[in-house]
């Protein structure tokens, strides 16, 4: 009677497999749009391709499209375990370079590596304050993160625009910019004569540290069980508003990273509306890596990669780069788009098996917990 | 010296029609809520409506025919919702984040072809109120020099006021959000009531669209919403689900945006950006319970199995 159980094996493929049958379908979708302007798809692709990998600074630029995304997209990864959806990873990167620049245009006198090290945790600091907002809201008066978080996006933005014009500001600039960021206060170069910075190995790190840190520590488990059931966390004594408040600021450090990268990085000033919704394809990026931090690191490729390639697409081709965008959500229509709608599951089933709360890998969340 | 008076009017009159769009779409939210889904994809309805109003008339010429465009559009993207949500019990937050998302780069991707030659402003939403009661000093403003997209969305949100809360309809579909199992063993298909919630849901998130955009300035551009969609969401716990409440609320959202475009036009002695959070604090507030209790649709958000008896 006891045959093996091949039920966890076919959740692992599925919830491999599920993405990357997405993103082909939205590509196969996407080349109706390319058809429909009059251009062959496979050429569009295989311009973007070749933008994104063909030289030594299409694979730079890659690498620093990727690099925010990976930061951004464990920020939300990081919520969503837990069963919150922070989606103003926005204004949290906006907070985040707020922070970081501030730090980072103030010469102190003290060594580079430190200064740099203060940059990076004011953005850290940054972020999380933002989020921290939310957290609180969520965690005891019950509102909603999500409209929160997006609706302090806005705010945040406004707030960076409001010091860009006023402290900030570089005064004889023709441009509305703050101060360069100080030599020593930025991200080393990977590779010489390119753009390619060190956030990027920043990000990879934090997933592999992340990935272990979910599954290892107490902290980790308690924000699994958090988002697989809040009913049980409860009554197996977690302490559900000081987690929900701790993962909101994890989540929103990491997101203020992201906003870090680009200045200390990439930019070297802070510029109003600087980051061209970085912070959105962040949530693209989690939901689609279904909330897993390894999982982010091949999703961050791809949609860096689209990013990266998809101004060659425009120039080669004359496809718009907002198709890159169309093809994102395409993406995640599809992960949750296609596949068996899942029976009921035991309302407390075994996090290690369960890929997430996400509801794509348990649509009938919140469990009833009669059951 | 009547500076003031008439600075009133007009702030009053853009707050009007500044949240004559959020009104709309926040009638057509309400049927959508109240049967129990979320539909923070509003955002994305508005953006794609905004998008086929502005398309549909530089097209045809003809406003009737872009509003129905929108329309037709955001009833699309409301079909895609219901079936990703109701049929295929997704999470309600990922898949109107997915339509936000979709339609925030097709949007921008077809307007680009569609307007490759700079952009014609079109047809607009005419002025239909009779000349001569234009120029009624408060009134003539407020009301009868408005375009009719006003006077249709004061219509829309009395006529819903009467469908939910006077009508079977309107009963079963409050059923569907409050206690959908009774609903069914009453016999009724809550799928059906749903997925009929979200379509009216999506086709007016498509007309407020087109109100934004053939509202006052004829063109379109991309991401013009701005947020505007989840300041309905915000509208509807301000409101209590109540249409004339969200309706009200969403007049205080438009009187903070009109507040804030009037502060960067003349300066107000407070730096504009503070203005521009107005609308967006106020939503957090709203949100926090500083304006009072509010009543949840019991099941909004939870996912209906229609096996699970």
């Amino acid at each position: 009677m006891p045959r093996r159980d091949l039920r966890p094996l076919a959740a692992i493929l599925l919830t491999w497999l599920r993405p990357v049958l997405a993103i082909l379908l939205a590509f196969i979708v996407s080349s109706f749009l390319i058809l429909a302007q009059g251009v062959n798809p496979l050429a569009a692709y295989a311009a973007l391709i070749k933008g994104a990998f063909g030289s030594t600074a299409g694979l730079a630029n890659t690498g620093v499209k990727i690099a925010p995304l990976l930061l951004g997209g464990l920020g939300v990864a990081v919520g969503l375990k837990a069963g919150l959806f922070n989606i103003g990873a926005e204004g949290q990167l906006y907070l985040g370079a707020l922070a970081a620049t501030t730090v980072g245009v103030t010469d102190l006198p003290v060594p580079a590596w430190f200064h740099l090290t203060l940059a990076i945790v004011a953005g850290f600091a940054g972020g999380a304050l933002w989020a921290l907002i939310p957290g609180l809201l969520r965690a005891y008066r019950g509102v909603n993160e999500f409209v929160v978080t997006l609706m302090l996006s806005y705010v945040g933005i406004q707030l960076v625009s409001y010091f860009l014009h006023g402290p900030l500001r570089e005064v004889p600039a023709p441009y509305v910019q703050s101060h360069q960021i100080l030599e020593s206060a930025r991200l080393p170069v990977l590779v010489k004569g390119t753009s390619l910075h060190a956030g990027l190995v920043i990000g990879l790190i934090l997933a592999v540290v992340l990935h272990y840190f979910l599954r290892s520590t107490s902290f980790g488990f308690e924000t699994r069980i958090l988002g697989a059931n809040p009913e049980a966390s409860r009554y197996i004594g977690i302490n559900v508003r000081r987690q929900i408040v701790l993962v909101m600021l994890l989540s929103g450090g990491l997101a203020g990273l992201a906003g870090v990268g680009e200045i200390l990085g990439l930019k070297w000033r802070l510029f109003d509306f600087f980051d061209s919704m970085l912070g959105y394809d962040a949530i693209g990026v989690a939901l689609l890596a279904n909330a897993n931090p390894l999982g982010v690191i091949p999703v961050s490729l791809f949609f860096g990669a689209l990013r990266a390639g998809a101004n060659n697409m425009q120039q080669v081709v004359g496809v718009e780069t907002a198709l890159a965008t169309v093809i994102q959500s395409l993406a995640i229509v599809f992960v949750i788009g296609i596949g068996f709608v899942g029976k009921r599951r035991p309302a407390f089933a075994e996090p290690e098996t369960q890929p997430v709360s996400l509801a794509i890998a348990e649509p009938d969340w919140p469990p009833d917990p009669r059951k | 010296m009547d500076f003031p008076t008439e600075g009133i009017v007009n702030w009053l009159e853009s707050a009007i029609r500044l949240a004559t769009p959020l009104i709309i779409a926040a009638t057509g939210g309400l049927f959508v809520e109240r049967s129990g889904v979320l539909n923070i994809g509003i955002e994305g309805m508005m953006l794609f409506g905004a998008f086929a109003a502005v398309a549909g008339s530089f097209l045809t010429g003809n406003v009737l025919l872009a509003a129905l465009m929108a329309m037709v559009v955001g009833g699309l993207l409301g079909l895609l919702h219901a079936y990703l949500t109701v049929t295929r019990r997704a999470d309600q937050i990922v898949s109107g984040a997915a339509i936000n998302l979709l339609a925030l780069g097709a949007t921008d991707l077809l307007n680009r072809r569609l307007f490759l030659e700079g952009r014609p402003r079109v047809a607009l939403f005419p002025v239909i109120g009779p000349e001569s009661m234009r120029d009624i000093p408060i009134a003539g403003p407020l009301v009868f020099d408005q375009p009719v997209i006003v006077w249709i969305a004061m219509l829309l949100s009395i006529f819903l006021s009467i469908l939910l809360y006077r009508t079977t309809i309107g009963l079963h579909l409050r059923s569907a959000g409050e206690h959908s199992k009774a609903l069914r063993s009453a016999g009724h298909s809550v799928v059906r009531l749903r997925y009929f919630g979200v379509l009216m849901s999506g086709i007016f998130a498509g007309l407020g669209g087109a109100a934004l955009s053939l509202g006052a300035v004829g063109i379109f551009t991309p991401n013009m919403t701005n947020g505007r969609g989840f300041v309905v969401l915000a509208a509807f716990v301000a409101g209590k689900w109540n249409p004339m409440l969200v309706a009200i609320a969403c007049l205080v959202f438009g009187m903070a945006d009109a507040l804030q475009l009037q502060a960067q036009a003349v300066g107000m002695g407070i730096p504009y950006q503070f203005l521009i959070m107005l609308p967006y604090l106020l939503t957090v507030a709203a949100l926090a319970g500083l304006v009072g209790r509010t009543t949840t649709p019991k099941e909004l958000g939870k996912p209906y199995d229609p096996q699970d008896v």
